[in-house]
């Protein structure tokens, strides 16, 4: 039997599953019916000072694929625009009526110890079960000096987690901005400030398209545009990237991570817990089709963990965490060549035009007896790439096969093709 | 499948249902669905389906243009192979070109819909009636004549109007469009589609047409090759078949094209008497466009006959089933033997056929069949005494590989040339590359002329 339960820097849930801070989580009606179709917990839109912000007219963009299929949203959403008393009275009721489900409460203050502490000590009243520091909000909040503004910089985001450990008895997750350089020096900022997670990422900055009629950015407000959040599938690769170097470096270690970015399947959660995640946030995909998304989250993670004989959560998280390397321990020696079952082929040339045109000249055209065309490898030309494989439409028609080459497992450091190879000893 | 209103119960269409089955055969793909359509297009590379065009339009790009929301410039990669690709849309049989190749077949079950996502590239700019979409070259000063405004010669004076030079097309007709205008069933070209590619084709300029000139009688041969630098004939094949079965001549025994003309040209085809049971005789899509269109008007009884099985037919097996479900009799194995009535016909009777040693044979066996109207759908030959000079070979013009016929200066292409294959694409693709092979001969130097 499965358990989805887990346990995020103390917090208990009854799933992975959580509601990023972010409109779906503005209001309790909103979360109520979240919960009622089985998220794990809520993390409450930011919260800031009153008067609270006022927010402009047309707020969203999107990034389709050919199929139409929205594959990012941007936003210029600011935090929440209600009155704080109105919020924290909501969170309140909701803790009473949902006791098994987390609400964590996402704050935003201006730079400045006061304002966080009080914000912090206001909201930890309220009941919820941890605080979320927003660092990270690309758009609007950082022209005043905060979200991206704060998490930009590390000795802004350390000083801000310690001061809301300063101020409330809670488990302190910080949130980071994908919008920096190199992800470990946030995230140690924040570890030093004496974080107990680090939630990431935020959203992207972006300008997610051009009105080619009226040349302006969209969304566009009154004839004007600006720059905004990017969430969704799109930006999964980013945010796996970041969750795997704050698991697998030292510096990061005891860190935990609530992952966020672009969670659409039980699948995208599962690898994000691969990758050291002890839960997942989720914003864009019940944007797109509703709370009831969370049914087969919850579902199809349960018939994962069976099917592989993980018992909890705990059993597989992390588990390709040691696996992601550095390029520099990748064995220069392995070599893949590319197989085309013929008789899987449809003969639509993709991965010949792909190859032919834009790689290695790797795979060869033959006119079959019955007018159709053989597509074959030439293996002395294939570097085993993938690409062809990743174009052709047909699942498994193209598969990568192991060369047995005999050789050692060599990394460039060690091999002696390096020009600046370490002398080995 | 389409299912039309029909007169099951004997009492008879109202005129409403008569314009409803009369409306557009496939209504256009929405906007929407014309996305999701061509999302499912893999975008091959040296694709099948192009292969499988006889005019070669290149499938992928114009779906990939529609994707890319640029719809004039799909538009303009679908004509530049095939002018005609509006009607080639809604007339082809996509399932054994195109669709029959499309290697989406193989991955999902059903092809890309190639001809509804040409008709939405190619109905968009007709619709916007702008500026041709083709320039003319510099003008030669050559004057070519065409024989024939259907899809052969229409093609054919396109192409040698952009090449520069100057066409005078004369056609038997009142209205330019061949079978296009005249033999295809009323609900595959609604809203009078064959006149609205005409006038977007002559938008090319450098053509005229000249109507009601119909070869070997108001207009010679001879006559048009001494005025006249080339001669293109895309006559087609316009003497009808004889059965040659007593009581072939009584009324209500008719050929099947000329029906579908008056369903054609019928402004209000309520109007139009149908008789209750109608006989058609015929395997190929001709066959079918004549039953249905029967069905359409409200006969009770239609009955298609034809001598050999339904995998025989040249009706594709989609052309078929469209007979089939809208309640069109199909006897199959069975061959016209008379037609008796006093004053029309009344009966249609006939033998029982099957296949001996590779030939058709009769069973001994025979049965009539009541027939107010008896359609003829069994090809058309070619009108040879109209083409005096040229050569023929099993009964249509001989041309080589650049449709030269046996006469010089004379080319032929469409249904009247050997390789005709009674196909619209095919007129056009001939129409197509028989002008590029006058331009090439009217372009070299004349033997004696100083280099």
């Amino acid at each position: 039997m499965t358990d989805l339960g887990c346990t995020i820097a103390g917090v208990e849930s009854i799933n992975p599953f959580w509601l990023a801070s972010a409109p779906p989580t503005d209001k309790k009606y909103n979360v109520e019916r979240a919960f009622k179709a089985g998220w794990g917990g809520a993390v409450w839109k930011t919260l800031g000072e009153d008067p609270p912000v006022v927010n402009v007219t047309s707020r969203y963009g999107v990034h389709r694929s050919f199929d139409r299929s929205i594959i990012g949203i941007n936003n210029i959403e600011l935090i929440s625009d209600r009155p704080l008393d109105v919020n924290l009275r909501e969170i309140e009721e909701m803790r009473r009526e949902w006791p098994d489900r987390v609400i964590i409460g996402s704050i935003m203050a201006p730079l400045d110890e006061d304002a966080w502490k009080s914000l912090a000590i206001r909201v930890a009243n309220a009941g919820v079960q941890g605080i979320e520091l927003n660092l990270g909000c690309p758009h609007g909040m950082c022209e005043r000096g905060m979200g991206s503004a704060v998490g930009q910089v590390p000795e802004f985001v350390e000083k801000t987690t310690r001061w809301v450990r300063e101020a409330v008895n809670l488990p302190v997750f910080t949130k980071l901005t994908p919008n920096v350089t190199d992800i470990m020096i946030p995230a140690g900022a924040a570890k030093s400030g004496g974080a107990h997670a680090v939630s990431l990422i935020n959203t992207v900055n972006s300008v997610i398209g051009v009105d080619l009629d009226n040349m302006v950015p969209t969304p566009t407000v009154d004839g004007r545009g600006t720059h905004g959040g990017y969430c969704g599938e799109a930006v999964k690769p980013i945010a796996l990237h970041m969750t795997a170097e704050i698991a697998r470096h030292a510096e990061t270690q005891g860190l935990e991570i609530s992952a966020i970015g672009g969670i659409t399947t039980w699948r995208d959660a599962a690898e994000f817990i691969a990758l050291g995640a002890g839960a997942v946030q989720v914003c864009t995909a019940a944007m797109l089709f509703g709370f009831r998304i969370v049914e087969d989250m919850n579902d199809g993670l349960s018939a994962f963990m069976a099917e592989k004989g993980y018992k909890s959560i705990e059993d597989f998280k992390g588990a390709a965490t040691t696996r992601t390397v550095d390029w520099n321990a990748l064995n220069m020696n392995h070599d893949l060549k590319a197989r085309i079952d013929d008789d899987a082929c449809i003969e639509c040339g993709r991965c010949f035009i792909a190859c032919e045109d834009t790689s290695h000249q790797a795979i060869r055209i033959d006119a079959k007896d019955d007018g159709g065309r053989k597509f074959t490898v030439i293996d002395d030309e294939c570097v085993g790439c993938n690409l062809c494989m990743h174009v052709c439409p047909v699942k498994d028609c193209i598969t990568m096969e192991p060369v047995d080459t005999d050789r050692p497992y060599v990394t460039w450091p060690e091999d002696p093709r390096n020009p600046l190879r370490e002398a080995a000893e | 499948m389409r299912h039309f209103k029909v007169n099951s119960d004997g009492s008879g269409l109202a005129a409403s249902d008569v314009a409803e089955n009369f409306s557009d055969l496939h209504p256009p793909l929405s906007p929407a669905q014309a996305a999701v359509e061509a999302a499912r297009c893999l975008y091959c590379y040296d694709a099948p389906c192009i292969n499988a065009c006889p005019t070669s339009i290149d499938i992928p790009k114009f779906i990939h243009q529609i994707r890319s929301d640029n719809l004039d410039g799909s538009a303009k990669t679908i004509l530049s192979a095939n002018i005609m690709g509006g009607t080639c849309a809604r007339a082809c049989p996509t399932e054994v070109l195109c669709e029959e190749a499309c290697v989406v077949n193989h991955t999902e079950g059903a092809p890309v819909k190639i001809g509804e996502l040409q008709r939405r590239a190619v109905d968009h700019l007709l619709a916007k009636k702008g500026p041709h979409p083709f320039a003319r070259a510099p003008e030669t000063g050559k004057r070519i004549a065409v024989v024939g405004a259907g899809p052969a010669g229409l093609s054919f004076a396109h192409r040698a109007a952009m090449l520069g030079h100057d066409v005078v097309v004369y056609d038997a007709k009142e209205k330019a469009g061949g079978l296009n205008e005249y033999g295809l069933a009323a609900y595959k070209m609604a809203d009078d589609f064959a006149q609205a590619e005409v006038e977007f084709l002559l938008g090319v300029g450098g053509i005229e047409i000249n109507h009601g000139q119909t070869l070997g009688k108001n207009l010679l041969l001879d006559a048009l090759r001494k005025e006249y630098d080339a001669v293109f004939i895309g006559a087609g094949l316009t003497t009808t078949r004889q059965l040659s079965a007593p009581g072939e001549a009584l009324d209500g025994v008719r050929d099947a094209l000329d029906f579908i003309e008056d369903v054609r040209c019928a402004s209000d085809k309520s109007k139009l008497k149908i008789d209750d049971n109608v006989v058609v005789i015929g395997g190929g899509n001709t066959a079918i466009d004549a039953a249905v269109q029967a069905k359409c008007l409200g006969a009770r009884n239609v009955t298609l006959v034809y001598r050999r099985g339904p995998e025989a037919m040249s009706a594709t097996g989609w052309e078929q089933d469209l007979a089939a479900s809208n309640g069109v009799v199909m006897k199959f194995w069975a061959s016209p033997k008379s037609f008796s009535g006093s004053g029309k016909v009344e009966t249609a009777a006939f033998s029982e056929m099957r296949e001996q040693g590779g030939k058709l044979a009769e069973t001994g066996r025979n049965f009539d069949i009541p027939a107010g109207l008896v359609l003829k759908a069994i090809g058309q030959t070619l009108n040879e005494k109209a083409l005096d000079g040229l050569k023929i070979e099993r009964g249509k013009i001989r041309v080589d590989e650049n449709y030269r016929t046996s006469v010089e200066g004379v080319y032929a292409g469409g249904d009247c040339i050997a390789a005709g294959e009674d196909l619209t694409v095919q007129a056009v693709e001939d129409g197509k590359r028989a002008a590029h092979s006058v331009d090439a001969a009217l372009r070299l130097p004349k033997s004696g002329d100083l280099r």
